[in-house]
């Protein structure tokens, strides 16, 4: 809840809603122990005395009645009103919203097809209509406004509980043994109440200013009764001799409504779950980089296309910093695929991410390293030449295609795109070199797949396509992240063999970011394995799998079952891994490793070489000795 | 043998479909197509396939959450259709769920302790004390702090996530459990873990699994017994040691080979498309014969139905030109030999 007002009161013009609605509901609270006149009493020998004359600061109206208790007292009737008014339209709405969205089908169709009917008619004329039917009055015009939003909210409500009723916790309250009424209630209702709390601030303003409107034209509250609207009414026939009677309630309703307004957006702002995921900040099209010093350049890297040294990359969220990415070193050789392996939140997808500036800012921020494609420094260039780079020399595939690509353009259109993009040549050209790259990822009937749209393709077919896209302008790295994850088996061999295939023909380097050593070691010549935003291992993939040096490489193995060899039973790794934003000194994996010692908790341990071209981060690596293709 | 607990007869769902006032009858689409099945008491069985062959529907077609358009399901000898009709919680008492995706299966504004009391609460009557004191077994019996009740899903990672799922289902003390996909949504490490304490429940409350999942090393790992299920139908059935020595279907054997194993040799990719057939035009005769590279014209006439192989009668098999002798791939070891030579 505190959070909520925080939240609230960062925005400026909620805040200043909030503090104006605040003051005016209590003054309308406070009203009828202020010392003021009768709103009713008129005396015809004071009547249309000007603002600020003694006795009455406000003036009077045409009968001699005091305007601001009438204003005050006429402040408390329409917000009354108002409030009871959304109140009522919120109930019957979002009954009929759950409901109709809960059972859905014949009952469904049956309320929404009533509410549609509802809408059908100009709802300034169907209030009119009720009011009519039912005969002026303050009561009435409530009725009115209240039934002619009923839709409003039953549209709303229902959408949101179409998208509930078929997540699985509705399926598992079904089989705790709850009712329908029960899950309703339970299950369904606190998960819609944020968007039926939300409607409602964003109507009540809304439905004051509707009240206004049919007490101005006589249909609301009844003389000598005072509301805003009838207030309005009745000044507006003196509007030139004397204007106050008309602009100071046309002013109250400004403020009322307008405060309403103001609060009611603050408010959706807080609540809907979409904004506060971060959907309203805008990403910068470049990750922030902040390095205090640069790395020198290593020579001993001169002849590899990709080099990372020392990168960190950190989330800032409020005064928290994660720790992501933490000082990840590697290389790529030309036609090299490394394989970059690792459980979720180790940091293999923000060190992809960060190699083309491509990590969400805020708040992600580069704060230390060098990434050197070819010798250059990525991390210093001006944004243009990145863009150039992008697509062109490194290249991405994702895990799911169905995401990256667009729903709306044929996948022809997206590929030439991507092409024209990058090279300056004709569209019809582009588009034969598109249905080649289609081609040349293995889809069958190529000039005709170019013309559908993503999703009347199958996730496989997809897949392709996202490779496809990537090899648009021959890149020299490919950077896979998760490419086959969301595959089925079968169609993962398909994909594994066509990315293998492709290194072989175009000479291209991959980094396959992956958390199955199955594909690894199909794939991949070497393998970094990550723990926690840093490399705990790196070496040839065979000697890795072989022998592993890091307890944890050793762990992650085991805890794999292994296809064909049901007796190995799987052994669990105990705990977790720490929290990016709470890293312990000396080694994370020491809590859960069961040859952790002192000295593991202690300093910063450093990646070390073991073997000619293997390094582990670990005091006392694991078999070293011995003769490879021995230890089992 | 003894009368199997769970038996399932002709088991049929369609989607969809239906009459229109003008021109033809909409199709619909066979989810599931005429399954039969059996789990003995205290065995594990272990059901494959890739995603839209079914499995998931045959789940909620178990547990009472779709109801079947076509065949039975006995349990213990009753009909689940008729017992639901007697008693809306018959069914919840005897079979639970356990989803797939730990963290979207618990209510993101609930406490754990709400959650896990339903249950309780609903199938088992227990109240006051007693509904305390089986709570805090519950949490107890997965290995998580009795303090994490009072928490909401989100605090939780989704190791802990799932161990409420399965708290939860143990709380309504059913005789079997179907675990869909459990473990397909977690890290390795985690997964891990997860079996382990699966295993254990199994022996310490007499349970029975039905254990679906696409990652043929995961159900060959907890399983006894294992179905392979293709397009609706089950393809091959046979004890898990005897599936994966030799496997009779051409589809069991591509799903073996295209499974990489860590260090293991190159997998064997499908040329052609690996698409499954149209469900609103599925093809005639066998539906895996477009892709099989056995295929002979009259597997593209008749349906093959499940039938016995070989002479002990517990591998079956839906396929009419089987594939016999083991089914072999180089292993590590192997390989190992090769290399030091």
């Amino acid at each position: 809840m505190t959070n909520f007002i925080r939240l609230i009161a960062r925005n400026r013009l909620a805040a200043f809603g909030g503090i104006m609605l605040v003051l005016l509901v209590l003054l309308c609270l406070i009203t009828p122990w202020l010392p003021l006149d009768d709103p009713n009493i008129t005396s015809p020998e004071n009547r249309l005395k000007p603002p600020l004359s003694a006795g009455h600061l406000l003036g009077t109206d045409a009968l001699g009645r005091d305007i601001l208790s009438r204003l005050l007292w006429g402040t408390r009737v329409s917000l009354a009103v108002g409030i009871a008014a959304s109140l009522v339209a919120a109930f019957f709405g979002s009954l009929i919203g759950i409901v109709a969205g809960y059972f859905g089908g014949r009952t469904d169709n049956t309320m929404m097809r009533g509410i549609d009917m509802l809408m059908a008619f100009p709802y300034i004329l169907l209030a009119l209509a009720i009011v009519a039917v039912l005969g002026p009055g303050l009561m009435n015009a409530l009725y009115a406004i209240a039934i002619v939003n009923i839709p409003f909210f039953a549209r709303n409500i229902r959408g949101v509980t179409v998208g509930i009723a078929h997540r699985e916790f509705i399926d598992a309250a079904r089989l705790s043994g709850k009712g329908h009424i029960r899950i309703l209630a339970s299950e369904i209702l606190p998960n819609v109440l944020p968007v039926i709390v939300i409607t409602m601030s964003t109507t009540v303003g809304w439905m004051i200013l509707e009240t206004a409107g049919l007490s101005f034209l006589g249909l609301g509250a009844q003389p000598p009764q005072a509301d805003l609207g009838s207030m309005l009414g009745e000044g507006r026939r003196m509007m030139l001799n004397a204007p106050h009677v008309a602009v100071l309630p046309g002013l109250v309703i400004f403020l009322l409504v307008m405060s309403i307004n103001l609060l009611g957006d603050g408010i959706r702002d807080a609540l809907d779950p979409r904004l506060k995921s971060g959907a309203l900040s805008r990403p910068a099209p470049f990750t922030h980089i902040r390095r205090r010093q640069v790395p020198p350049e290593n020579g001993s890297a001169a002849n590899a296309l990709l080099d990372v040294q020392d990168l960190h990359t950190h989330f800032e969220v409020g005064r928290r910093t994660h720790r992501a990415v933490n000082g990840v070193s590697f290389t790529i050789r030309h036609n090299e695929c490394l394989g970059l392996v690792g459980e979720s939140g180790s940091g293999k997808s923000v060190t992809a991410l960060s190699l083309l500036g491509l990590v969400a800012s805020p708040p992600g921020v580069i704060t230390e390293g060098r990434i050197a494609l070819e010798g250059r420094d990525l991390l210093d260039l001006p944004h243009r030449s990145i863009r150039r780079i992008r697509g062109r020399n490194v290249a991405y595939v994702f895990q799911d295609p169905l995401s990256t690509l667009h729903p709306l353009f044929r996948v022809g259109h997206q590929l030439i795109e991507a092409i024209q993009q990058h090279q300056a040549i004709p569209r019809q050209e582009a588009r034969e070199l598109a249905v080649s790259l289609l081609d040349q990822v293995r889809i069958p009937n190529a000039e005709r797949r170019a013309d559908q749209y993503p999703h009347e393709l199958s996730g496989g077919m997809r897949q392709r396509v996202g490779i496809a896209m990537a090899l648009a302008n021959n890149p020299q790295l490919i950077v896979a992240d998760e490419p086959t994850t969301a595959l089925d088996v079968t169609v993962q061999a398909q994909i594994l063999a066509l990315i293998q295939n492709l290194r072989e023909t175009k000479g291209t380097s991959v980094l396959f970011i992956t958390h199955d050593f199955g594909v690894v070691s199909q794939v991949c010549d070497r393998v970094a394995v990550m723990y926690a935003g840093r490399i705990v291992e790196i070496g040839p993939t065979a000697d890795i799998l072989d022998d592993p040096r890091h307890p944890y490489t050793q762990r992650l193995i085991d805890c794999v079952p292994r296809l064909g060899e049901p007796n190995n039973e799987p052994a669990a790794i105990p705990g977790l891994p720490p929290a990016a934003d709470a890293l312990p000194e000396g080694c994370a994996f020491a809590d859960r490793c069961d040859l952790a010692e002192d000295a593991c908790l202690r300093g910063d341990i450093a990646l070390r070489a073991t073997d000619s071209d293997r390094q582990v981060r670990c005091i006392k690596p694991l078999g070293l000795p011995t003769r490879q293709g021995v230890m089992q | 043998m003894s009368k199997p607990l769970l038996e399932i007869r002709g088991l049929t769902r369609t989607f969809g479909g239906g009459r229109r006032w003008f021109g033809h009858d909409i199709p619909g689409v066979h989810a599931i197509q005429g399954i039969d099945l059996d789990v003995a008491q205290g065995e594990t069985l272990g059901i494959v396939g890739e995603s839209g062959c079914g499995k998931s529907s045959l789940a909620r077609l178990l547990v009472g959450l779709d109801t079947p358009t076509a065949g039975q399901i006995l349990f213990a000898g009753e009909d689940l259709q008729a017992l639901r009709k007697k008693d809306r919680y018959a069914l919840s008492r005897r079979l639970q769920y356990v989803f797939q995706d730990p963290l979207s299966s618990l209510n993101p504004r609930k406490r754990i302790r709400d959650i896990l009391a339903a249950p309780l609460r609903h199938l088992r009557g227990l109240e006051g004390t007693a509904l305390d004191r089986r709570l805090s077994e519950l949490m107890e019996v997965v290995n998580l702090r009795p303090e994490f009740i009072s928490r909401y899903p989100h605090e939780f990672s989704g190791g802990q996530a799932q161990r409420i799922g399965i708290a939860r289902a143990l709380a309504a003390e059913p005789k079997l459990l179907v675990l869909d996909e459990p473990v397909s949504a977690l890290d390795v490490s985690i997964q891990a873990q997860v079996l382990k304490l699966l295993r254990r429940l199994k022996d310490e409350f007499d349970l029975t699994y039905l254990f679906i999942s696409h990652d043929l090393s995961v159900v060959e790992a907890i399983s006894d017994r294992i179905a392979v299920m293709y397009f609706g139908r089950i393809i091959e059935q046979a004890p898990s040691r005897r599936l994966f020595h030799s496997p009779a279907h051409p589809y069991t054997r591509l799903l073996l080979d295209s499974a990489p194993v860590p260090g293991g040799p190159p997998i064997r990719a499908e040329s052609g498309e690996s698409e499954l057939p149209d469900p609103l035009a599925p093809p005639p005769g066998c539906s895996f014969a477009p892709r099989c590279p056995k295929a002979e014209p009259d597997c593209r006439q008749a349906v093959p139905l499940l039938d016995t192989l070989g002479q002990r009668g517990d591998h079956r098999v839906a396929c009419h030109h089987p594939i016999e002798g083991p089914w072999r791939r180089l292993d590590t070891q192997e390989v190992n030999e090769t290399a030091n030579e």
